[in-house]
């Protein structure tokens, strides 16, 4: 009843995919959209009025957020729009320390009153909540900045784009993967623009303009002699970009094992959706896997998944201290772990780094929603534990001094916390591509795009499935399987990392709305990583009748 | 503003129709004030409220459709929310699934869905009911963290064919987890009710402590096909699964569980045992719910699974026109018929077994046969001979609710659970514990 995080729009369709969308969101038209709605001067302002009325009223600390969020999804499935969504989403949200206490208020109400009321509301939510405080809170020095903006560096606004173009890509890319013999096409366009003002008492002042883009389809193959049914999701990735990602250039595309072409840095939406559709005949044709121990060699676009599962949340010090403990769960890379300076999470070759300045990428940010400035920083080196991710108000707990800039808010009208950055496997320092990595494989699987996916609430069991799977044998690719999911144990799994391929093969995907917190949020997230061989891994076959 | 009566909805949506000079208009007017308090570490973590209301307008033109939303309501703004979708309608692509609004409809009885208590929570009453589960945990070496989420809304919905609906609502969610402080014990629980009064989050938190207590030093104990007894929540997690899947277009598309090899779905045909009865009824007294669903259609009492049998399956309005069938309204809750036999019966009655709190992270791994894995968590026990011999670390499992509830053993009481989505967003459901033989767990997880 609060807020519904995520609405199908294509009903309980099987290719329904599920967005994130504030219950706060006004459907609006686009011109609207285009059109500035407060200057900076105008946004400082109104965010004095919550820095001084809470300052009055006896608070030792306020941030202001004024927010609009901008939405546009089309969506389409084989020759017919299925609707044209422009969604904005204005208000603002204060944030407050009273009593040692955090309280937070939210309001659609964006005037001098409104803004002095939702301060109120804030200090007293903190005072009343400080009777029961038993840790107050200690924020993490961060510089005052003083009045700084940044941008989203997108050489095209995919909402300047006519909606008409991107009906037409959706149409055209439904099209090829029907003439190719798909039963059934479901296909979206989705833009996110982020208008965020940020102000704090400590005197920063910080304007945002972010931008994310996210073209996917999933083409279905259906057997009706069988009854066998199996889709094809899009290799594309959601990104950090204008609509310059749909151009689809010839330099981005790569010739993958087993003759599958796979993108980079732009992404060609047709030509996918032609492949889709030959592909999952072949998904239906495969042979069964046969259970047992693999060598895994994990594509970028499948591996970035079992990265934010096992690396990215595991890492977060919110999870590890237990304020996740009732949701999302806690961490198995507790403080002693950290604190040897020598628990091995992987082997030597896996250096992992957490990121919130990567060009391109989903958590690209100037500045966290903390008003901390945006870095990089080691999570995992050679092989061993060496940091976390945190935020103002629990870096002091691991005796740092400095926030990492990870603090985030899908929304005005939800209070900021720590959220994943980028976090991603670095490439290989020795001179690898993947079809040499094929070619010393005796008994392997290789995995392209994600696909199930489920862990456990302290991260050590998992269990991933995919889209596309082909098997190794003598290091050659033989054919298609299907029926393949692995589990293992994430430490075991991150110490069988044998080889990943160099910096060549390198490449972003990524989650445009993983969820925690209570109420949940969601977060957009990238990672990066070259092709990877895990040795020894434990896959089942899902196939079963009922 | 948030919680308009009928009659006010009536006179704002009233106009709104009016104002229309498209081929015809639908709205919806809808509004809620929520509020929340989250602890862990025992101690208070975050905690808000909010409040909007929100018309959302729906004009078309042929088939052409355009929306647009407001949330201020003088009547100029109304006009100007009208124009906008009538402008935007022209501008739309036609959609050829277009489908005319209602025409005026019968609603049966309101159920009880408002509770005037649960409307006026304070940030006070949240803080208390945080205190009350953090303070006995602090004294018994465990470690809190939960989570209190209200609300109370309404929605309405209005058309130029003449259809009018109106339904209020409240709704409170509590879900606990207790660690012990040694991090070898966790257990969880979770209560779901219209009406706070329902609520004791002390007497909540002690089952989880007890929990928390029992479950510490759990000893590993061979993946395999075990005989399982499922508490509710963890029950309807699964089953729910099922139950969402049961859209009769992807079944006549083919691709779905209830899609026929050949062609064809299984509606009619018997799926589960046939002692599996499952329902909705927005009048039942535990999980009332409002008697009109999203789209005007009115709700009524009908079967999903009768005797083990589809009984119906979802057809949205576009798709019960294809098919010249009724369409389905999205049902408000799930009721599946329970038995007399409580938690300590089942257990007493088994030989050999597994006792499941709760599951987590269920994600389909295969939709064509509802396969899915996920893990147990926060009080796994082992059975042995009639009594739990110990707590057991966490499993993997890979299993479809259509296998599971075809190795039925016994059905326990009911009990009301969410279906997610914070208080009455998901809607809720009144699910029996059942005892299940061969349920498939396929690995161990050593999480706590």
């Amino acid at each position: 009843m609060k807020r519904r995080d995520f609405i199908q729009l294509a009903g309980l369709s099987a290719g329904a995919m599920a967005l994130p969308f504030s219950g706060f969101a006004q459907e609006v038209d686009i011109a609207h959209m285009l059109t500035p709605l407060l200057d900076t001067a105008q946004k400082k302002q109104l965010a004095d009025v919550a820095l001084n009325t809470a300052k009055g009223l006896g608070a030792s600390y306020t941030d202001v957020r004024i927010g609009r969020y901008l939405n546009q999804f089309v969506t389409t499935r084989e020759k017919k729009v299925q609707g044209v969504t422009n969604t904005e989403s204005f208000g603002v949200g204060i944030r407050v320390i009273a009593n040692g206490t955090w309280g937070f208020a939210a309001s659609n109400n964006v005037t001098p009153d409104g803004i002095k009321k939702t301060t109120e509301r804030a200090v007293a939510i903190a005072k009343a909540n400080s009777k029961f405080q038993k840790e107050p809170v200690k924020l993490a020095a961060t510089p005052s900045y003083g009045e700084v903006n940044w941008k989203t560096p997108i050489v095209k606004n995919g909402f300047e784009v006519p909606v008409k173009d991107k009906v037409d890509l959706l149409l055209a890319a439904n099209a090829k993967a029907l003439e190719k013999g798909a039963s059934f096409v479901n296909s979206i366009m989705f833009l996110v623009n982020e208008q965020k003002y940020f102000a704090s008492s400590e005197g920063s002042y910080i304007d945002q303009d972010v931008h994310r883009t996210w073209p996917n389809f999933q083409v279905s193959m259906v057997d009706r002699q069988s009854g066998q049914f199996k889709t094809r999701a899009a290799f594309s990735a959601p990104v950090g970009m204008g609509y310059e990602y749909l151009d689809g250039k010839a330099e981005d595309k790569i010739q993958g094992p087993g003759g599958i072409i796979l993108y980079n840095k732009s992404y060609d939406m047709i030509e996918d959706a032609t492949m889709a559709a030959e592909q999952a005949k072949q998904m239906i044709e495969a042979k069964s896997v046969e259970p047992g121990k693999y060598d895994l060699m994990l594509e970028p676009s499948h591996l970035w998944l079992t990265i934010h599962e096992s690396v990215g949340h595991p890492t977060e010090l919110d999870r590890v201290l237990g304020y996740e403990a009732n949701f999302a769960g806690t961490s198995f890379l507790t403080l002693d772990k950290w604190q040897s300076k020598k628990f091995k999470f992987g082997s030597d070759i896996v250096n992992i780094m957490a990121d919130k300045t990567q060009i391109g990428s989903l958590g690209n940010v100037g500045y966290d929603d903390e008003g901390v400035k945006c870095k990089s920083w080691e999570l995992i080196k050679d092989g061993v534990l060496v940091n976390y991710q945190a935020i103002r108000d629990q870096v002091n707990i691991i005796g740092q001094k400095e926030s990492h800039g990870c603090c985030y808010s899908q929304s005005w009208s939800d209070v900021q916390f720590q959220r994943m950055a980028n976090v991603s496997l670095q490439p290989g320092k020795q001179s690898l591509t993947p079809d040499q990595m094929v070619a010393g494989i005796e008994k392997g699987i290789y995995i392209v795009k994600d696909g199930s996916f489920s862990i456990d609430q302290q991260r050590y069991n998992f269990q991933f499935g995919g889209v596309l799977f082909f098997e190794i044998k003598n290091g050659k690719i033989e054919g298609m399987l299907k029926d393949v999911a692995y589990q293992a144990n994430t430490n075991e799994f991150w110490n069988s990392c044998t080889q990943i391929c160099d910096e060549r093969d390198y490449r972003l995907n990524g989650a445009f709305n993983d969820g925690k917190g209570q109420p949940s949020q969601s977060n957009a997230v990238s990672h990066g990583s070259a092709t990877a061989r895990f040795n020894g891994v434990n896959v089942i076959n899902t196939g079963r009748t009922i | 503003m948030a919680i308009l009566s009928k009659e006010e909805a009536k006179k704002i949506l009233e106009k709104v129709v009016g104002f229309s000079k498209a081929d015809g208009i639908e709205a919806n007017l809808n509004g809620n004030d929520g509020g929340n308090i989250r602890y862990a570490r025992n101690s208070v973590s975050t905690s808000g409220e909010d409040s909007n209301v929100n018309l959302t307008v729906q004009s078309y033109v042929g088939k052409k459709v355009g929306s647009a939303s407001i949330n201020e309501f003088d009547d100029a703004s109304l006009e100007k929310v009208v124009r906008r979708a009538e402008e935007l309608s022209r501008l739309a692509p036609e959609n050829p699934e277009f489908m005319e609004p209602l025409p005026q409809q019968t609603y049966g009885a309101e159920a009880k869905t408002f509770i005037e208590s649960t409307a006026k929570i304070t940030p006070e009453y949240r803080a208390q009911a945080a205190a009350d589960s953090i303070i006995p945990a602090s004294k018994k070496e465990i470690t809190a963290a939960g989570f209190l989420e209200d609300g109370r809304g309404f929605s309405s919905l209005m058309n130029s064919k003449g259809a009018f609906a109106y339904n209020k609502s409240t709704g409170v969610d509590f879900t606990v987890t207790m660690r012990s402080n040694d991090g070898t014990g966790s257990g969880w629980v979770a209560r779901n009710f219209n009406d706070v009064n329902k609520l004791n989050t002390a007497e909540a938190s002690a089952i989880a402590m007890e929990k928390a207590l029992r479950s510490r030093d759990a000893k590993a104990i061979e993946p395999g096909k075990y005989t399982v007894i499922l508490e509710p929540n963890a029950a309807a997690d699964l089953l729910g699964l099922m139950l969402f899947s049961m859209n009769a277009r992807q079944a006549d598309e083919g691709r779905s569980f209830l899609s026929k090899k050949g062609g064809g779905t299984k509606l009619g045909e018997k799926i589960v045992d046939e002692r599996v009865n499952i329902y909705t009824d927005p009048w039942n007294e535990e999980v009332p719910t409002g008697n009109w669903a999203g789209n005007g259609l009115p709700r009524k009492k009908m079967d999903l699974i009768k005797n083990g049998t589809v009984a119906n399956m979802i057809y949205d309005r576009y798709w019960a026109s294809q098919k010249n069938t009724e369409a389905t309204p999205f049902p408000g809750n799930r009721i599946m018929d329970g038995g007399n036999a409580s938690i300590e019966d089942m257990i007493k009655d088994t030989k050999k077994g597994v006792l499941v709190t709760r599951f987590w992270y269920i994600r389909a791994v295969d939709p064509q046969t509802l396969l899915y894995t996920g893990l147990t968590r926060d009080g796994t026990f082992y059975i042995e001979n009639g009594k739990i011999k110990h707590p057991i670390k966490n499993f993997r499992f890979n299993e479809s609710p259509v296998i599971m509830l075809n190795n039925l053993e016994t059905l326990g009481k009911q009990m009301r659970v969410a279906s997610g989505g914070g208080p009455g967003g998901g809607g809720s459901s009144l699910i029996p514990a059942m005892k299940i033989r061969d349920f498939t767990f396929s690995s161990l997880s050593d999480a706590v």
